[in-house]
């Protein structure tokens, strides 16, 4: 008999809206539900049904109007801003649809960027962030920078430094709208080698049903509200 | 360290943007060093002035004279240990574009006065023994290409008639600080030909230049000579050298203004000049932002990253600027040498650049620096792509 794997991630009764001006706009309604650790979880649903607000929650980069969200044991909706960074710091990887890369820095200084944050030497961030490069079939692009490089590399530099820092989750949204099929499949295939190799829990917001299918697990929103049956994914 | 990587490779990221905006900082700050540096020489005779050194006049106005007779009184009076004179003698050389301050002076006591004056030996000697003899300063000379021996004529404004002088001696200043576009001959001459063409002119000097013995007794040596000549035809006004000089700085005190203000107004047009770039270049930089924000760098790292990126491109400018100053200054003082016969470029002058560099970068990056702190990163993200 297997044992029950720990849960990772656990969401309470969570909402969000957001303030325009005098209005106020829902996003997000009574969100509860738990990940595991080791878990590939895929969000999906349509353009505006909060998918993204709901990861930018659990990575701790907004606020919840109400309800908790707790990461690893802690309680991220009472931490206050540094702390917060801090957490962020040590605790979330994040992978972007544009890989938001810093446009001055070369591959190998992005991924030692987050190291900056740590007591790690000179020395010793560059070794790991040369092992991430090396990691995510980059080790000959370092010195170049993001402008040099495709869409699909930028973004494996960009997992390159999520992974850097060994952070217990990793946040990935859309990875891989803005790239073309085949360095599409490659980014996934990337993203699972992480999960099933080196136990990485992964959400992924997608609306794209092949990154989906990469997924062990699917939830849906929808105009704000979570589908609270989880779907294993068949594949 | 990184960040100081990002904040170097962000200020030359974009070249042509950066280029231009480091080109109107160095503009402004040659053009703000240049006007400072006009100030300064309007106050280039105040800061010469000396404090052993006291000039006496008439009471009523500077252009009415005193009689010559007065020297006697004012040697014997306690503290006095030199007393000198001389008059404005406004004359013009070749035509009225040539300009240069020229004054018959008492030749003796005057550069016993003036030690900042350096003279060759042999030619004070030459210039003491001859009654048509004139000293020149270095610069005058050099621009009019004069020589000593050189016959120099001066058509005379006040005093009516052409005057032949004989260059006997040419003066160096002790310093930079000196001017040295003077020229000065025998008062006695002058007197000599005023006797002949206005009898009842002469004997009259424009001026007493009262050396003392100590400075700290100079306002009660200038009290004791405008007491002695209270109640007299001519009564006198006695103040000190700096005094003197300053009054007449503020007879132009106006033109000073306007400059300060317009050297003032350079300053806040590259201000908004760099407040500009920069908050494009912020708003360019959000998503940037939010991405350090994301990874966990906080308020103190943005407010690094874009205060310094200000603060690159500004003091990129301003030491071009600065750099620049001294050869335009020299320029200028070639060019302009009778008018601001002292045109130095003053570490004064350095350090208001370098103020107003650090004024710029600092005003220029706060609002885009409070922007870019207050954005929530969401938002921030919201931005790219």
């Amino acid at each position: 008999m297997t044992e029950p794997k720990k849960t990772i991630v656990e969401i309470r009764n969570l909402y969000k809206s957001y303030h325009r001006e005098s209005l106020v706009v829902p996003v997000l309604y009574d969100i509860t539900f738990d990940i595991a650790e080791g878990e590939f979880l895929a969000l999906m649903g349509p353009s505006g049904s909060g998918k993204t607000t709901l990861l930018n929650l659990i990575a701790g980069i907004d606020k919840a109007d109400k309800g908790t969200i707790h990461v690893g044991g802690i309680d991220i909706t009472t931490l206050a801003e540094t702390e917060l960074a801090a957490w962020r710091a040590n605790s979330v990887g994040f992978i972007f649809q544009f890989y938001n890369l810093i446009p001055v820095l070369k591959a190998v200084e992005n991924v030692e960027l987050p190291l900056h944050l740590t007591t790690l030497t000179k020395k010793e961030r560059h070794r790991h962030a040369e092992m991430a490069l090396t990691l995510v079939g980059l080790s000959h692009r370092m010195d170049h920078y993001p402008g040099e490089m495709s869409g699909g590399e930028q973004q494996r530099v960009a997992i390159a430094r999520a992974i850097v820092t060994d952070p217990t989750i990793l946040v990935a949204d859309e990875p891989t709208g803005d790239l073309d099929r085949a360095s599409a499949e490659e980014i996934l295939s990337m993203m699972e080698r992480l999960n099933s190799d080196m136990g990485k829990t992964i959400i992924m917001v997608t609306h794209d049903p092949r990154a989906a299918a990469r997924a062990h697990t699917l939830r849906h929103l929808d105009k704000g509200y979570l589908n609270h049956d989880a779907v294993q994914n068949p594949l | 360290m990184m960040l100081f990587k990002i904040l170097f490779r962000n200020a030359f990221h974009n070249k042509l943007r950066s280029s231009l905006t480091i080109l109107g900082i160095a503009v402004a700050i040659l053009a703000f060093g240049l006007l400072r540096t006009v100030i300064s020489s309007f106050y280039a005779g105040v800061e010469a002035a000396s404090t052993m050194r006291l000039v006496t006049r008439n009471a009523i106005s500077i252009i009415f004279p005193l009689p010559i007779s007065y020297t006697e009184k004012i040697r014997q009076i306690n503290g006095v240990k030199t007393v000198s004179y001389g008059n404005w003698f406004g004359g013009i050389y070749i035509n009225e574009r040539n300009f240069f301050p020229n004054f018959c002076v008492d030749p003796t006591t005057y550069f016993a006065l003036y030690p900042e004056f350096v003279l060759d030996e042999a030619q004070k000697k030459s210039f003491l023994t001859d009654r048509k003899g004139a000293v020149a300063g270095r610069k005058l000379a050099a621009k009019y290409g004069w020589r000593a021996g050189d016959t120099i004529t001066l058509k005379g404004t006040i005093y009516p008639g052409t005057w032949d002088f004989v260059l006997r001696a040419i003066y160096k200043g002790r310093d930079n600080t000196v001017d040295e576009t003077q020229f000065f001959f025998h008062w006695a001459y002058l007197n000599e030909g005023v006797k002949r063409i206005w009898p009842g002119y002469a004997d009259k000097v424009g001026f007493y230049m009262v050396g003392v013995t100590r400075p700290d007794i100079a306002p009660e040596v200038a009290f004791q000579i405008d007491e002695s000549f209270k109640n007299s035809l001519a009564e006198t006004l006695t103040e000190t050298e700096k005094a003197f000089n300053l009054g007449f700085i503020a007879m132009s005190e106006a033109i000073v203004t306007a400059i300060q203000m317009v050297s003032f107004v350079v300053i806040f047009i590259i201000m908004a000049v760099v407040a500009n770039t920069m908050a494009m270049t912020t708003r360019e930089r959000t998503g940037d932002y939010a991405i350090m924000k994301t990874l966990g760098f906080g308020a103190k790292d943005i407010i690094i990253l874009i205060f310094g990126e200000a603060l690159v491109i500004t003091f990129t400018g301003s030491l071009m600027g600065i750099v620049l100053t001294f050869p335009a200054a020299k320029i200028f003082s070639r060019e302009l040498g009778t008018f601001f016969p002292v045109f130095l470029v003053s570490a004064k002058t350095i350090y208001m650049d370098i103020a107003a560099a650090f004024l710029i970068a600092f005003l220029a990056a706060i609002i885009p620096t409070h922007h870019a702190i207050r954005i929530r990163i969401a938002d921030g993200l919201r931005r790219i792509g």
